[in-house]
């Protein structure tokens, strides 16, 4: 028997002996939870993801994590309406993150710096053919040429780029960033065919000797609406207009320009004729500005560049010099009726933007197909009605951005890979969302979002010099930052040092956290004081 | 003389600094300005395996404070706990939870054995050594304190640490000196005209000690880590007497849920019911000020022991307790001036 002082019958032991995990009836347990801007990004990229990157200033590994969904950052930093930001959970705590200006510093930096992708690690053996080297078949030809595939991306037009080139102005978006983005796609292998108008795909196909094929052939025919004219009247579309700023010859507009419809595109060939001389760029739509399709920030630096605008108007006649407009009216519905009421308007030209057609010459004869209003139909999997012919972008249904576009081209490169593999592509399950409610916001300090110095709008009316700025290596860690990193870990040590218990085990620098249950005793702490909610408790079975 | 109206120094002085500013630890900033607690290495004073109920304020206050200490000295720390909570949950015989050297004497004396044991050193020229007496309020502002004014008065070489979950726990949720104004306590029922304690009853302890006039006094809380963890660390810069008053919410006392613990603690910080203050030789030189404040009653209506002012709506009590905070936030000065957050 062991000696012992005094009084002393046993012999002195750790409370580690006592396993207080068996007091539980709730288990802290780590999630990753689908951050909101994730969930809204139509390209899917991993927002929170490479913004977790730019946060320690290591660019180069975020722009690598967004480019695994996303190859153009520069252009989708310029050109994105952003639904990432209407859904960032930071709007209810000050504003949301300035996430399209970090991804176009993130694309900036690349293109400075020469960043290039990765050429695939193997190739299949399988030959693809993308038509149409926009957006939606840039992004596919890097998926599937990642993928292993051989790719040829054809296009009609003379350069690479789509209705990023030849419909979105300069000013929103420079050639040069929209070159050097392209050519990094090309860089890794993808076959680019220029002035190669496809005119036949089952001919085309079979020529090639192609297994698949990915149709994203744009919507590039403006629509017309018949407008009774006299014999000088100048009437023009917006597709026309935009594409001929990228010729040699500028478009002759005139000094005073109407333009009508109320899409982004009546506001970019708008802001376009007043950079081209135009004294009067006015657009004329019939219904009121907030029934207008286009977004609200663009028409607001539409307006801050005195581009005029008259609501509930319709053109009944144009003449030589001379415009008779309708003024309407909403009824009950809210849709325009005609008031009788008929007013001029001084015009050289009128320029109309009432929305495109898509040319579907390519599919005379393909077996199987459904086309419906004007666009073809295509399965979940992206596939057309004809085996192995896969459509995405402007030509099959649905909202015509860049950024869908860009999702379309990944979403058909995994279809179109798991096909040409005999298997079916399904995408990992979705994580539970993390709604604002999921956050303790308490742990975030209170900052403003960084405001993107726009240009002199004196200087803008006149050139076609970028009109919103971006963010500097400064600006851009801040607002990078400012991510609350919604759902998912980002290595706060809070639940760590919250818990009375000592019952978190901190891995170390990446390696997040371990719950040490034999002595958790579920009191909860962790879960409540979670910044960006990536604890939940569940119940023990009992 | 009094200066409130300073904001205590920010314990992170950092550019683009937007995420976790108030967090435990951030792996933007480098290892020596994150809090002792995101140390991997950390002392854990109090280990794994107490009795501590879930959720408890004061074994996490505790191990906050000791952990601290142990880094401030070099962990050259002896620590003496009164009876209370803390010693009977940690050191049920034969076992400890304690990591460090620990004395343990009676409920009331404490502050003299921490007097003792610092005297010990010096007449061994052990003077490396720092010691650290604790306590709950109720050791501290009834039964120990007269000995702990006895260690102000004489200034003796002591940080005395009191862990204020407003009332006798460990032995059944009676009322002590700290327990607050209409707080049911199982000797101050929720019954009669004037039910839970007594209004202009107890004392405030921080001040009774700047009275004393001794190098340091300090008012934290465990919904604060940065600022307790740097209050701690001030103290052991000092030699003399030093107290720090640390709030610790008691699920069990305070009839709240175990994972409300911190987040009632952050709650009495900014309703301005726990103003937290600091202060040298009777001085106060800072406060720290309120971010985003709340009303009262979203402190109190989250706790079982105040659930008779909302059972009928005892708006006037409300209404007292309400004006009380608003006394400290004028007496502390608590709100952020223009220019000063």
């Amino acid at each position: 028997m062991p000696q012992h002082p005094f009084a002393i019958t046993l012999d002195v032991g750790s409370s580690l002996a006592n396993q207080t995990g068996s007091w539980r009836n709730e288990r802290p347990v780590y999630v990753d939870r689908l951050p909101p801007c994730n969930n809204a990004c139509p390209a899917g990229e991993n927002i929170q993801g490479w913004l977790f990157h730019a946060e320690t200033g290591d660019y180069e590994t975020a722009w690598r994590v967004l480019t695994q969904n996303n190859p153009l950052p520069s252009c989708m930093g310029r050109v994105c309406y952003h639904p990432c930001e209407s859904k960032c959970n930071r709007a209810d705590v000050d504003s949301a993150v300035g996430i399209n200006s970090v991804e176009r510093f993130l694309g900036d930096e690349a293109i400075k710096r020469g960043w290039k992708f990765e050429a695939p690690k193997s190739e299949s053996g399988k030959r693809v053919l993308i038509v149409g080297a926009g957006p939606s078949g840039l992004s596919a030809a890097y998926h599937l040429r990642l993928l292993g595939h051989q790719v040829v991306l054809q296009d009609a037009g003379p350069k690479a780029g789509g209705m990023m080139r030849f419909g979105i102005p300069k000013y929103r978006l420079p050639r040069e960033v929209l070159d050097a983005e392209i050519q990094r796609i090309v860089d890794i292998g993808v076959e680019l065919k220029l002035n190669a108008k496809v005119d036949n795909i089952q001919e085309t196909m079979k020529a090639g000797k192609f297994d698949a094929a990915f149709l994203a052939v744009g919507a590039h025919i403006g629509k017309r609406a018949y407008i009774p004219a006299g014999e000088a009247a100048k009437i023009v579309d917006a597709v026309s207009v935009l594409r001929s700023m990228e010729g040699e010859e500028k478009p002759l507009l005139g000094r005073k320009v109407v333009v009508y419809g109320g899409g982004n595109t009546a506001l970019d060939v708008a802001r376009t004729a007043k950079r081209l001389g135009a004294s009067e760029s006015i657009i004329v739509y019939r219904r009121t500005r907030a029934k207008m399709p286009a977004h609200d920030f663009e028409v607001e630096e539409a307006l801050e560049e005195g581009i005029m605008m008259k609501w509930l108007s319709t053109i009944k006649r144009m003449d030589e010099g001379k415009l008779t407009i309708e003024k309407m009216e909403l009824d009950k519905t809210g849709f325009p009726q005609p008031t009788g009421v008929f007013e001029t308007l001084e015009a050289d030209s009128v320029v109309l933007a009432l929305g495109q057609d898509v040319d579907l010459g390519l599919l005379n004869g393909v077996p199987g197909l459904t086309i419906k209003d004007g666009v073809v139909e295509v399965g979940p999997n992206m596939m057309t009605g004809a085996n192995g012919i896969f459509a995405g972008g402007d030509m099959v249904p649905s909202e015509r951005t860049v950024t869908v576009a860009v999702g379309h081209g990944k979403k058909a490169a995994r279809h179109i890979d798991a096909w040409l593999r005999g298997k079916t592509y399904t995408p990992a399950e979705k994580h539970e969302i993390a709604s604002f409610d999921k956050l303790n916001t308490w742990y975030y300090t209170d900052a403003p979002g960084t405001v993107r110095p726009v240009l002199d709008t004196v200087r803008r009316q006149s050139t076609f010099d970028e009109v919103v700025s971006g963010l500097d290596e400064t600006n851009a860690l801040y607002e990078a930052r400012r991510c609350l990193s919604c759902g998912n870990c980002f290595e706060c040590d809070n639940c760590y040092g919250v818990c009375p218990d000592n019952a978190v085990i901190k891995l170390g620098p990446g390696n997040r956290f371990r719950f040490n249950y034999d002595y958790c005793k579920g009191c909860g702490v962790c879960a409540k004081e979670c910044p960006c909610g990536a604890i939940a408790m569940v119940p023990e079975e009992i | 003389m009094n200066d409130a109206t300073k904001e205590m120094e920010p314990t992170q002085k950092l550019k683009f600094y937007q995420k976790g500013t108030f967090t435990v630890g951030n792996r933007l900033v480098s290892e020596a300005d994150r809090t002792v607690q995101a140390s991997i290495d950390r002392s854990n004073a109090i280990t794994c395996g107490h009795r501590g109920c879930q959720g408890c304020g004061e074994a996490l206050g505790a191990r906050y404070v000791v952990d601290a200490a142990m880094r401030a000295t070099n962990n050259n720390l002896i620590v003496v706990n009164a009876t209370g909570c803390l010693e009977v949950f940690t050191t049920p015989y034969p076992e400890t939870s304690w990591q460090v050297a620990w004395v343990h004497s009676l409920f009331g004396n404490a502050a003299a054995v921490g007097t003792g044991v610092a005297a010990a050193m010096r007449v061994k020229g052990r003077s490396e050594v720092r010691i650290l007496a604790q306590g709950g309020d109720g050791g501290s502002t009834d039964i120990g304190f007269g000995c702990l004014s006895g260690m102000f008065e004489r200034n003796d070489d002591v940080l005395y640490v009191c862990y204020d979950n407003e009332g006798y726990m460990n032995t059944g949720v009676q009322r002590s000196s700290a327990t607050p104004p209409a707080a049911r306590t199982a000797t101050t029922d929720a019954v009669g005209d004037e039910p839970g304690n007594v209004f202009g009853t107890g004392k405030s302890v921080p001040k009774i000690a700047m009275a004393h006039g001794i190098p340091y006094v300090a008012i934290a809380s465990v919904a604060d880590l940065h600022d307790l963890e740097r209050k701690v660390t001030k103290a052991m810069g000092f030699h003399g007497a030093r107290y720090i008053h640390v709030q610790v919410p008691c699920p069990l006392g305070w009839g709240s849920a175990s994972h409300d613990t911190i987040r009632l603690a952050r709650l009495a910080v900014e309703s301005g019911v726990f103003p937290i203050f600091e202060a040298e030789y009777g001085v106060i030189t800072g406060s720290r000020k309120i971010r985003n404040r709340v009303p009262v009653v979203e402190y109190l209506k989250l706790q079982k022991r105040y659930a008779h002012l909302f059972k009928n709506g005892d708006a006037p009590r409300l209404e007292r307790l309400q004006k009380l905070a608003d006394r400290n936030i004028a007496e502390f000065n608590l709100l952020a001036h223009e220019g000063n957050v």
